[in-house]
């Protein structure tokens, strides 16, 4: 690092290197601060967009989550607990197979597929008088879906190397129309609209939305264990980590494909049964709502981390309450909402560069020398990737993975 | 200087008391508040086209924004459940919703609040669910159709005297195989054909109330078919759009297509909501009932046709359909007369509909009499789907 003879080569304005190790409350702070300017930004756009107040603005926020009333409050809080725990959930589905590097971006039809099973046994199923047996073959109905859906694509990649994020975008749009054609055959007056179920109710003791928020958040930390503490979430971790490492100490790569996708298809089974039994008690072309491809975000930001996952869940199904707060309080159409959420988003991911990296400003008076060499440690990729199929975004997606081991930050 | 502030935190809450209390003396129903769910926002026509309805009846009424609550982008299923719970807690005293698959979750709701009146536009259960706050509405839009039907078959009736090759081949868009729909096309074929008897029609279906790409592609085969005009029931310019591109004139629904497509648009008929929602505020308001199942008529002011087109249309139309709406106001002349259509051959002398709402859609109610089809009469939404004579469906599957 002698460079006192390079002062001819000229530092760059703008410098990165990589933060090695950052406190967490440094980190946490850092994303507050990301929110808060997101906030502020739209709050302006607001102003100068629709003609909100700073005020009106962040009191569409407060209103949309919170009501302006007592019996408003209750419902709204609750349904942000409940759409928090169905985006959860389908949260948790897809986040082992993105923990070893499977890019399922099939949710939204494997969760529609479910749905769609769950609700065939109610229209088929005239003849199960007991509503309990009923459930049951719902339920299990459901999760055979969702594993179907699933294992499908597992099976291609396992087997021939097929491109998993083609071929789970695609069975979704095939989802799509399993629901029309369905809806078309069980509405004989042409209206597509299957209306409400009768049959094939979750009990709902107490509130509602009681018994599936607590079950959702069982199965959180029944995932935050089985990815950090167990063999097979140990074996997921070493897969995306180099599948030819998993196959030098002896894991047997294909088998934890399918059997992590298996997996993925049994959480989407649940939600699907969730959506038909707990909650629409009817199937259409929407009733996962985009709600699929969501649940990718709310699992990235929190780095594949299930307990993390609670609070990013929040975070986008808070922005999107507010958002729709919005479009009411201000009768406009959800353009701007929209922008706003992704406004806020767009910051929250980009603030994580600001805690992975540190950047250099040139200082007129500092020495070159002081600022390591530009390249080498910085380039961040944790694993190399053997089958390269990643291709250009196999970069990105390498710094998000979570440590080998599975420490908790 | 704390009680300084103090005081002066009091009087400016005093003042702003004043101001409440005030501002709910100019106006007797301070408290009144209606809610209104909706499908989409307002990049949908047809949502757009109650957003329109609403905003012209608070002006009316002379209501603030904050009496009027619209929720968008509520889906067909427990969240529309939500959002009239939500909206009665907000002081709703009354809650419409614009979409056929919402019925059975304000049926929910109506049944959970008895004090607050729910409204349902396109549904179909009102009258049998038999609740005193659950309402349907809808408008005889067949008749607006008719006139529009009117308008297109002038046109044909001119190009084919202009040129003696022009078929009288027309073509339709439709969205799926429902009363809905078929009374539409129906009764625009039927407008078509009182000025160019021979004319026959081809339908494609969409699957879809809203698929631009999909409506764009059917009038593209209509128009290889050989269809010489067409017109839609779905919510894109996918149609319209299609047609411009290829000078074919078109008869457009829920709004003018004039400044996209001004070559080729003759008229366009809507459903005004706008009566309604001042129907229905006035009624709640007032404390008197709403009529189980409301069908909006041209009387109303619910059935309308928008202003001709610049270019397409030929000279007299406006008074043609003029001539023609009188008659269907005065009663003495009826869309779905036995005498103007035929099926299968043959005069129709009774026919079952299926009004009443069930599990197994059992056709349930005689709808002919005096000779013609009895359309929105049992209930307000449509029930009219019969096939007849001239008309081709291309594709059954919706």
């Amino acid at each position: 690092m002698a460079s006192e003879h390079h002062n001819a080569v000229k530092e760059p304005l703008i410098h990165i290197t990589k933060n090695a190790a950052m406190p967490f409350w440094k980190g946490l702070l850092i994303r507050a601060a990301a929110v808060l300017i997101a906030f502020l930004l739209c709050s302006i756009l607001a102003f100068f967009l629709i003609g909100a107040n700073p005020l009106e603005f962040f009191g569409a926020f407060i209103k949309g989550n919170f009501g302006s009333n007592a019996m408003m409050a209750k419902l709204r809080i609750w349904k942000l607990l409940k759409d928090t725990a169905i985006l959860l959930l389908i949260a948790l589905a897809v986040t082992p197979a993105f923990r070893m590097r499977f890019w399922n971006i099939g949710a939204e039809g494997q969760v529609l597929m479910s749905a769609l099973a769950a609700a065939a046994v109610v229209y088929y199923g005239k003849g199960i008088t007991q509503e309990w047996l009923l459930l049951v073959i719902m339920f299990v109905a459901a999760v055979a879906a969702g594993i179907i859906w699933s294992v499908l694509p597992a099976i291609f990649k396992a087997l021939w190397n097929a491109n998993e994020t083609l071929f789970t975008l695609m069975m979704n749009y095939v989802a799509s129309f399993f629901v029309a054609y369905a809806l078309v055959k069980w509405t004989p007056d042409g209206s597509s609209v299957l209306g409400e179920l009768k049959r094939g109710h979750l009990p709902s003791p107490g509130n509602e939305y009681l018994i599936f928020t607590l079950t959702v958040l069982l199965i959180t930390g029944i995932m935050f264990v089985y990815l950090y503490y167990s063999k097979q979430g140990y074996e997921i971790s070493v897969v995306g980590e180099s599948q030819r490492t998993a196959r030098y100490i002896g894991i047997n790569v294909k088998k934890v494909i399918v059997r992590t996708m298996t997996l993925s298809g049994v959480l989407c089974g649940l939600a699907g049964f969730m959506i038909v039994a707990a909650l629409d008690h009817t199937v259409t072309t929407t009733s996962v709502g985009g709600r699929g491809f969501t649940a990718i975000i709310v699992s990235w930001l929190a780095k594949f981390n299930p307990l993390i996952m609670i609070g990013t869940a929040l975070l986008v199904v808070f922005l999107n309450q507010g958002a729709g707060q919005l479009a009411t309080t201000f009768r406009v159409s959800f353009a701007f909402p929209d922008v706003v959420v992704g406004i806020v988003i767009f910051f929250v991911i980009g603030c994580e560069f600001f805690i992975r990296y540190k950047v250099h400003f040139r200082h007129k008076n500092r020495h070159a020398a002081e600022v390591p060499a530009p390249g080498g440690e910085g380039s961040g990729g944790s694993g190399e990737n053997p089958e390269k199929e990643g291709g250009g975004g196999g970069e990105r997606p390498a710094e998000v993975i979570p440590d080998k081991g599975g420490k908790l930050k | 200087m704390f009680k300084k502030i103090i005081s002066l935190c009091l009087a400016v809450l005093m003042v702003a008391g004043l101001c409440v209390g005030l501002a709910g003396c100019t106006n007797a129903n301070a408290d009144f508040k209606i809610g209104v769910i909706l499908l989409h926002d307002e990049s949908s026509t047809y949502d757009k086209n109650f957003i329109n309805g609403v905003e012209e009846a608070q002006k009316a009424l002379g209501l603030s924004n904050s009496q009027v609550i619209i929720k968008k982008g509520i889906p067909e299923g427990n969240e529309c459940y939500e959002a009239a719970k939500d909206l009665v807690a907000e002081g709703c005293k009354v809650v419409f919703a614009d979409s056929f698959g919402h019925e059975d979750y304000m049926i929910k709701a109506a049944k959970e609040f008895p004090a607050v009146q729910f409204c349902h536009a396109t549904g179909t259960k009102a009258h049998t669910e038999k609740l005193d706050n659950y309402h349907n509405a809808f408008a005889s839009i067949y008749e607006g159709r008719y006139l529009a039907g009117i308008a297109a078959g002038l046109k044909l009736k001119a190009m084919m005297e202009a040129d003696n090759t022009v078929q009288p081949h027309i073509g339709y868009v439709g969205a799926f195989t429902y009363a809905e729909v078929i009374s539409g096309y129906t009764s625009f074929y039927l407008g078509v054909k009182e000025i160019v008897p021979s004319v026959t029609m081809d339908v494609q279906f969409t699957g879809s109330w809203y698929d631009e790409t999909e409506e764009k592609s059917a009038a593209n085969a209509l128009l290889a078919r050989g269809c010489v005009l067409i017109s839609q029931h779905a919510d894109s310019m996918g149609a319209p759009s299609a047609c411009e591109d290829k000078g074919v004139p078109n008869v457009s629904y829920n709004g003018s297509t004039e400044s996209s497509c001004p070559n080729t648009f003759i008229v366009s008929s809507r459903i005004d909501w706008a009566p309604y929602f001042k129907y229905i505020c006035e009624q709640t308001m007032a404390g008197k009932a709403i009529e189980t199942d409301w069908t909006g008529t041209i009387d109303t002011g619910s059935v309308k046709l928008t202003e001709l087109g610049k270019k397409a249309p030929v000279a007299d139309t406006q008074a043609t359909i003029d001539r023609y709406q009188a008659e269907l106001k005065a009663g003495t002349r009826h869309v779905f007369d036995t005498n103007n259509f035929t099926v299968g051959g043959e005069k129709l002398t009774s026919y079952k509909a299926d009004v009443d709402t069930d599990d197994a859609f059992t056709p349930d109610t005689e709808v002919i009499k005096d000779g013609y089809f009895h359309e929105s009469e049992f209930r307000s939404a449509p029930y009219f789907d019969i096939a007849i004579d001239g008309i081709t469906k291309i594709n059954e599957k919706f």
